[in-house]
């Protein structure tokens, strides 16, 4: 155990010092900071100087290898444009984010899982086939649309909820979170359901092809023969054998949330990491942009790893098969 | 609420919006920002935009008043005692937000932190060399050399307490490349109409009115919500849905769903910022080859090729404003017989290619970005099309301006765009000294097409020492009428600007630089 624990860290590091040197290659390519970072009546010199303090025209792997040496210590710099600590202001974005996440976990949970069971035992019915048919707008439509379409039947027809922002927070301790008032619960809903569009989707389609897999199985026959109620079969002990692997993809989707809650962050204003990654973009703040796509990328290292690692456990097989 | 500032502001926060109360919801403006401030520190970064946000914070020497005249503010006079010194006399009885007094000492200090050698700041006072304390409402401002535009430089330098900042220890600006955060980027202390409440950034920033401001209110607000929403469409959805009451930046496509709206009123005009075309003047092209654009007759082909009226009918949807000059009216040293628009004449056009000796036209890169200025590319595809017209063949290349801009700087573009409102200035010597002058010490960074007029740069030269304004101007006004003449630049229009706001707002100025001053606000 103890060996496949250190291969697999070694691997996760491999993928972190990947991850940050493909980074910074791009930011080579997404513009020069000094040129926004002064105005319009800076001087030539001025720039040149500027350029130099940061680091700007030293060449390439230097300016890495400082980057990885000082992230290693957690030590992301300050934003070039708010002058703030970098590692500071995405952990007071991170909240915001992450609460978006699992709220829309739990919508596409709720919602995608009777979706599917519903769709899988009554396969020829109409409202099957209309859930069927309006699943693949949830997965065709971009979230932007989907973003902007919520905003103006919930926001400016009816009025029912706030169409940008978090609402008041609570801080407890370094967490903020929007959950405990009643406008962070009514500004929640419309992001967290446009970015949960394409997970109901997924779930309802996975929880429908393992339901019309588990149904055809002999202990569902076996069930029927001893004439257990329709309900009881289905959503005891036919569901009950789909769930493995919806938690597993719900679980490693959350990654993948995190990291593309951007686009709905920045429709609704929602003040997470993303819509700080997108700012970052735009005036080429390399630091805010280095420390985003590194903690992004850990999460989804970890996550992968924990899933691994429990599926070590669970499974002895996979421990001699690792590489 | 108060996530990023310390536990000291957030007490203080805590207890002003305590003693304000919820009495005052009447008198509130929720300003839906088109992008957050970047620091409650003005020193922090050249950015205009915040600068202006915290000009209701903190206040210069000197202001700009509702028709955009240099007023007093914190200096109640000033003389120029002899060319290269001026002395200004303080107004006193100001104090901060925090109770301390405003006097000559803060002024020193303010100066000293902007101007020090790591302050990003230091180029919006490009001619200062000193400061002394004479008493302790006088100040002598020493300059390298005589310069007239002091008082223009001085409206956005913003005044802190000397007191405050060794307190906290931030008599120097936060140093980015030291990687240190500093105390101002989260705390204010200024002398201005209103104070600071709390900021989250990327969601609220809450002042609430200044009860001791030195100078009369002419508004009658108490308290400013500014909440930045970065996606347009959400923007103006928030207006519509009352969630905001005044958004600064109303995109063009959404202004006639505003205007019908009845709650709403649509405030429009056209920008100080002058779009134009600038040329490469070197001796080759950016792909090789002799460059035709040296050549006076090819710059004027390219402009009677040109058809501005349906760029702007089109284009622009009649809301921008055609220009034959390089400022708008607003700016000092304008001319309006200068301005007279170079109309379109694809005829003549073609015979002036053709006396140069490009029958068929060349191939050139023309570099645009695709969010620097209002519809930057649809006209940029315009203009595009109308050289083809005469035979020309631009090479269209799009981009982001942070991406662009590299290439414009180091001449790697034959034609770019470019939009000049010289701000913070506000004076034709800004363009003159930054784009039209050649490119040699501290002159001509954005001459990125690197020519050389001699007259251009003696005429700046010497309106920059020029202290009687009217002699200055004149200069200014002849060394435009050379960049007319020789086609230097080509200009285009000044962009349309669209704010909108609730409609129970009583008086609601709207600023040809695009800055929202809100302490002229009625409601």
């Amino acid at each position: 155990m103890l060996a496949f624990l250190i291969k697999r860290s070694a691997n996760a590091i491999f993928v972190m010092l990947s991850v940050s040197f493909i980074a910074f290659m791009i930011f080579r390519f997404v513009g020069d900071p000094v040129e926004l970072m002064l105005n319009e009546q800076a001087t030539q010199e001025q720039r040149d100087e500027l350029r130099n303090r940061l680091g700007l025209d030293e060449p390439f792997i230097v300016q890495f290898g400082t980057f990885v040496s000082n992230a290693a210590q957690g030590d992301f710099g300050i934003s070039f444009r708010n002058q703030q600590d970098v590692l500071g202001m995405i952990a007071e974005r991170f909240p915001a984010t992450f609460e978006l996440v699992i709220v829309a976990t739990l919508i596409s949970l709720v919602a995608g899982i009777p979706m599917g069971v519903i769709t899988a035992i009554r396969r020829q019915t109409w409202y099957a086939e209309a859930m069927q048919f309006t699943s693949i707008i949830g997965v065709s439509l971009p979230s932007f649309v989907v973003g902007i379409g919520l905003i103006l039947i919930f926001s400016v027809w009816l009025g029912w909820m706030p169409a940008f922002g978090r609402g008041e927070t609570v801080d407890i301790g370094w967490w903020s979170t929007g959950l405990l008032t009643h406008s962070g619960r009514m500004s929640i809903i419309l992001p967290a359901l446009s970015l949960s569009l394409f997970q109901i989707t997924l779930v309802m389609r996975l929880v429908r092809a393992e339901m019309l897999e588990v149904l055809r199985s002999d202990f569902i026959k076996f069930a029927r023969a001893r004439g257990i109620p329709a309900r009881a079969i289905h959503f005891r002990h036919a569901l009950r054998n789909c769930l493995m692997p919806v938690v597993t993809m719900t679980a490693m989707q959350i990654g993948g949330l995190i990291a593309f809650a951007l686009v709905t962050e920045t429709v609704f204003q929602w003040p997470g990491m993303g819509l700080l990654f997108i700012q970052a973009v735009t005036f080429v703040d390399v630091p805010i942009m280095a420390a985003y796509l590194c903690i992004v990328a850990l999460i989804f290292v970890l996550l992968n790893t924990l899933v691994d690692i429990t599926y070590a456990m669970i499974d002895p097989r996979l421990r001699g098969a690792e590489k | 609420m108060i996530s990023r500032l310390g536990p000291k502001a957030a007490l203080v926060g805590g207890l002003i919006a305590a003693t304000i109360g919820s009495g005052a919801v009447a008198e509130t403006v929720r300003w839906g920002a088109p992008r957050d401030i970047v620091s409650l520190d003005p020193y922090s970064y050249g950015d205009s935009y915040t600068i202006n946000f915290l000009n209701h914070i903190y206040e210069g020497l000197v202001r700009y008043n509702r028709d955009l005249e240099i007023e007093p503010a914190l200096a109640e006079s000033w003389e120029i005692v002899s060319p290269t010194t001026w002395r200004f006399r303080l107004r006193e009885g100001v104090t901060f937000h925090n109770g301390n007094d405003f006097t000559a000492e803060d002024v020193l200090a303010s100066l000293q932190r902007v101007s020090d050698p790591t302050s990003p700041l230091k180029g919006n006072l490009p001619a200062y060399k000193s400061a002394e304390v004479v008493d302790e409402f006088t100040i002598d401002i020493e300059l390298t050399g005589p310069y007239p535009l002091l008082l223009n430089d001085l409206t956005n330098i913003h005044v802190f307490d000397k007191e405050w900042l060794v307190e906290n220890n931030a008599e120097k600006p936060t140093d980015v490349s030291a990687g240190v955060e500093g105390f101002a980027t989260f705390n204010t202390n200024g002398t201005g109409p209103f104070k600071l409440d709390s900021r989250t950034p990327e969601a609220q920033t809450i002042l609430s009115v200044n009860e001791g401001w030195w100078d009369e209110p002419q508004h009658n607000l108490t308290r400013i919500e500014f909440q930045p929403v970065s996606s347009a469409a959400t923007r103006v959805a928030a207006l519509l849905s009352g969630e905001v009451d005044f958004v600064d930046s109303a995109p063009v496509q959404d202004l006639p769903r505003l205007q019908a709206a009845q709650n709403l009123k649509v405030l429009e005009r056209t920008d100080l910022r002058t779009v134009m075309l600038g040329f490469n003047r070197r001796d080759e092209l950016v792909a090789g080859g002799e460059n035709p654009m040296n050549d006076l007759r090819v710059r004027q082909a390219m402009q009677l090729a040109v058809d501005m009226e349906l760029i702007h009918d089109k284009v622009m949807r009649g809301k921008s404003r055609n220009a034959g000059t390089l400022v708008a009216p607003a700016i000092p040293g304008y001319s309006e017989e200068l301005d007279e628009v170079v109309g379109v004449d694809v005829n003549r056009a073609k015979e002036l290619l053709t006396e140069a000796g490009y029958p068929d036209g060349f191939e050139f890169d023309f570099v645009c970005t695709n969010e620097s200025y209002v519809n930057e590319e649809q006209f940029c595809q315009a203009i595009a099309s109308m050289w083809s017209r005469i035979g020309l063949k631009p090479r269209l290349d799009i981009g982001p301006t942070a991406k662009q801009t590299p290439k414009r700087a180091n001449g790697q573009a034959d034609v770019y765009t470019i939009g000049w409102a010289t701000l913070p200035m506000l004076d034709t010597y800004s363009i003159l000294i930054q784009m039209l002058h050649s490119k040699e010490g501290n002159a001509g960074v954005f001459n990125w097409g690197d020519w050389s007029y001699p007259e251009i740069d003696r005429l700046t030269q010497a309106a920059g020492v020029e202290l009687d304004r009217e002699k200055r101007l004149a200069m200014e006004t002849e060394a435009l009428k050379i960049a007319r003449d020789e086609i230097v630049m080509m200009p285009l229009h000044q962009q349309p600007m669209a704010w909108a706001a609730a409609a129970e707002f009583e008086d609601f100025p709207q600023f040809p630089d695009n800055k929202p001053r809100l302490w002229y606000v009625t409601k």
